[in-house]
């Protein structure tokens, strides 16, 4: 015990050490978990049907960010028979390559929205955003009446799309030059409510056995 | 020599009196969060009152700008004392000190505004994030140089704790922050997509490891031996726990994405080390407690005492419940459901702020050159109000998250669902009442506190306060000079 004590009384001794052994003890566990999935993200690729938020939509999915949407309500439906019945097929890797940052939340105050696009017309989540009570008596969601009286602004919108291009999403010149016109005129409703029906459509995994034909051929 | 080297309390009275204002204020916002979503009318149609937009300045509020304003306080507090020595760098500690404040200022107006990163716990857009470094950075150097100074050659184990607190926070803040802004209010983070969720969760998850737990247990190492008047139950014990703490807790993240899109391998570790961290969690408040055995007694005489005995037990049996909620099978039921806050609640209310204002307590009339604190009968109010604040809080949020948990996925026996979503908020809407009810009652004890303090800061006050003396040890025998050989 006294023998092997020395060295510890040194870590106990000598801010220095003691500093740079916490360092080394605080950096493992990050570094074992991040580092492969960071290494291996290149090969996590978008799932068919998942491209880039185009101008309107991500204008939508900023809107969605900055008024803190993922606070009551989920985009991560888990492996579970309950979810996968309320929601539809539980959330991929794959589906939010594009997600700067990730909207999977942690609470549900409301439900999820992983799969919402579709579910309801335009109407209906202008509406409900407007005023919730007025379609869903029972909730407590807040009003957003101020979405429908402001206006995307054209103007930060390619410079978004830079940004997001050089970190590595594809689109191409083409599109940041449309960019701006896409969302001229259309109001931050409009916009949200774009990417709130553009949520799992198009990327909806569906039951690969279903798909596939029979290794035998028959139909 | 005549000693003329005195402690420097001055920026910890600053310190001090933030965080009596910070907690007021993040806990205003957090009630009328909470009133939100029992009367969703409240947002009275305005942006920056609306739930959505007052929930981040709620957990900043009362994390980083009353609990943060608390740490900085006490560990330039605590680092002078155990080392006997004047903090280093005054002006940098001052400058620690108003930079936070400004920091904070920013992050309570912009977060509300809409400028935000959604990054649970890290929301301030990327000049926030900046200036966050740079203040972290320069409380690292002032803390790091006076222990350098220190005349203890022995590190106390506070001290231990505050440092990995340091590190640790300013390793996260900066690695979950890199992005790449669009515009002066705007930014990407360099991550997307599962990589985001991970780091995310690793930071969000070691904030509470880094932020809510070894800070405060710096806070307790220090303090709670302090006012058991005897040495801690086991230093050797406190030393083992802590190389556990550290090492274990940043693994345990991705038990925040159980179930979801991250590889499985990860969420199985999260949970492994999750169970295994109950260890270092338990150690840690049973050193605590055990400190007061044989002085049991002075929890009748000393509210400051029974703050910290309370604070332990909460601690115990946060970690306990938070080890528990990383299983798999028992996540699957509490994720996404009003559990979590209860857990989060248990935590922040029964373990961080009731060590934090008995240490605050313990402190504030030497901080402040008074024998006691102004009245002991207000230390007391604040105690009963914050405990059962705090404890109907939770059971309502108890009860809210394993109903809704059940709700969600009972079936009929055709397998179809049996509740729509609405259901099971209309089942546990009484219960959000409740819980703004317990909210109330916790934000009453903390302007007991402020007023009991700021009686008890009446000579700072007038300013004829006297600084405290350092008191100059004795060199320890070993640290003398070896003797001269004899001449001849």
């Amino acid at each position: 015990m006294a023998g092997g004590y020395k060295y510890f009384e040194a870590i106990e001794k000598h801010a220095g050490l003691l500093g740079i052994l916490t360092a080394i003890m605080v950096s493992i566990g990050g570094l074992a978990e991040i580092t492969p999935l960071f290494m291996r993200a290149h090969e996590v690729k978008a799932a068919e049907g998942v491209k880039p938020y185009d101008a309107l939509r991500l204008a939508g999915r900023d809107i969605y960010v900055r008024e803190g949407c993922y606070l009551c309500h989920t985009q991560m439906i888990r492996a579970l028979r309950a979810e996968t019945q309320r929601y539809g097929h539980y959330s991929t890797a794959e589906e939010s390559v594009y997600d700067r940052p990730h909207q999977w939340g942690s609470k549900r105050t409301g439900p999820d929205l992983a799969r919402v696009g579709g579910k309801y017309s335009d109407e209906w989540q202008m509406v409900h955003l407007r005023n919730p009570r007025a379609v869903a008596p029972e909730s407590n969601m807040p009003d957003y009446p101020w979405l429908s009286q402001a206006w995307v602004d054209p103007d930060e919108i390619a410079q978004k799309m830079k940004v997001l291009r050089m970190l590595g999403d594809p689109y191409t010149d083409d599109d940041i030059a449309k960019a701006p016109a896409a969302v001229k005129g259309h109001t931050e409703m409009e916009a949200l409510v774009a990417y709130l029906q553009g949520l799992g459509i198009a990327n909806e995994p569906t039951n690969p056995a279903a798909q596939k034909p029979a290794e035998d051929g028959s139909p | 020599m005549p000693n003329t080297e005195t402690y420097n309390d001055h920026v910890v009275r600053l310190f001090l009196l933030a965080s009596a204002v910070w907690g007021i204020i993040g806990m205003l916002a957090g009630m009328y969060a909470a009133a939100e979503l029992a009367w969703p009318a409240l947002n009275l149609d305005i942006p920056w009152l609306t739930f959505s937009r007052l929930r981040p300045a709620h957990t900043f509020g009362v994390i980083f700008a009353f609990g943060g304003s608390a740490l900085m306080g006490t560990c330039y507090y605590v680092v002078q004392r155990t080392g006997h020595v004047r903090l280093a760098l005054g002006k940098l500690a001052e400058f620690t000190f108003w930079g936070w404040q400004l920091i904070c200022v920013l992050a309570m107006v912009t977060m509300p505004l809409g400028i935000t990163q959604s990054k649970e716990y890290a929301e301030p857009e990327w000049f926030i994030d900046i200036l966050i470094a740079v203040v972290w950075v320069s409380f690292g150097v002032v803390f790091f140089t006076t222990l350098a100074r220190r005349r203890i050659q022995h590190i106390y184990v506070a001290n231990w704790y505050y440092g990995a607190f340091i590190i640790a926070v300013g390793l996260l803040h900066i690695v979950n922050n890199l992005a790449i802004p669009v515009s002066l209010f705007k930014s990407y983070p360099i991550y997307s997509g599962v990589v985001d969720a991970m780091v995310q969760w690793w930071y969000g998850h070691n904030a509470v490891a880094f932020f809510l737990t070894a800070g405060f247990l710096g806070m307790m190492y220090y303090f709670v031996p302090r006012q058991a008047q005897q040495p801690l139950w086991s230093y050797r014990f406190s030393i083992v726990n802590f190389w556990a703490l550290i090492s274990v807790y940043m693994w345990a993240g991705s038990h925040h994405l159980l179930y979801t899109a991250l590889p499985d391998w990860v969420q199985s570790v999260g949970m492994a080390f999750s169970l295994i961290l109950l260890m270092p969690s338990w150690g840690s408040a049973a050193n605590g407690l055990l400190t007061f055995n044989g002085s049991w007694h002075r929890l009748k005489e000393d509210p400051a005492a029974k703050f910290m005995v309370i604070a332990l037990v909460f601690y115990a049996a946060a970690t306990f419940e938070g080890s528990m909620m990383a299983i798999k099978t028992v996540n699957s039921l509490s994720h996404y459901t009003d559990w979590t806050i209860a857990h989060v609640h248990s935590g922040s209310l029964g373990w961080v702020a009731m060590i934090t204002i008995g240490s605050l307590y313990a402190m504030a009339p030497r901080a402040l050159g008074q024998p006691a604190m102004y009245s002991k009968r207000g230390m007391n109010v604040h105690f009963w109000l914050h405990v059962s604040g705090t404890l109907v809080y939770i059971i309502a949020m108890w009860i809210a998250g394993v109903t809704e948990g059940l709700m969600w996925r009972a079936t009929n026996p055709d397998g179809s669902l049996t509740y729509p979503f609405i259901d099971s908020l209309l089942a546990i809407k009484p219960l959000y009442v409740l819980r703004w009810f317990g909210g109330v009652l916790i934000w009453l004890g903390m302007w007991v506190m402020a007023w009991n303090l700021w009686y008890t800061a009446a000579d700072a006050r007038a300013k004829i306060i006297k600084p405290i003396p350092v008191p100059i040890p004795e060199p320890e025998p070993h640290q003398m000079p070896a003797p001269l050989p004899a001449a001849g």
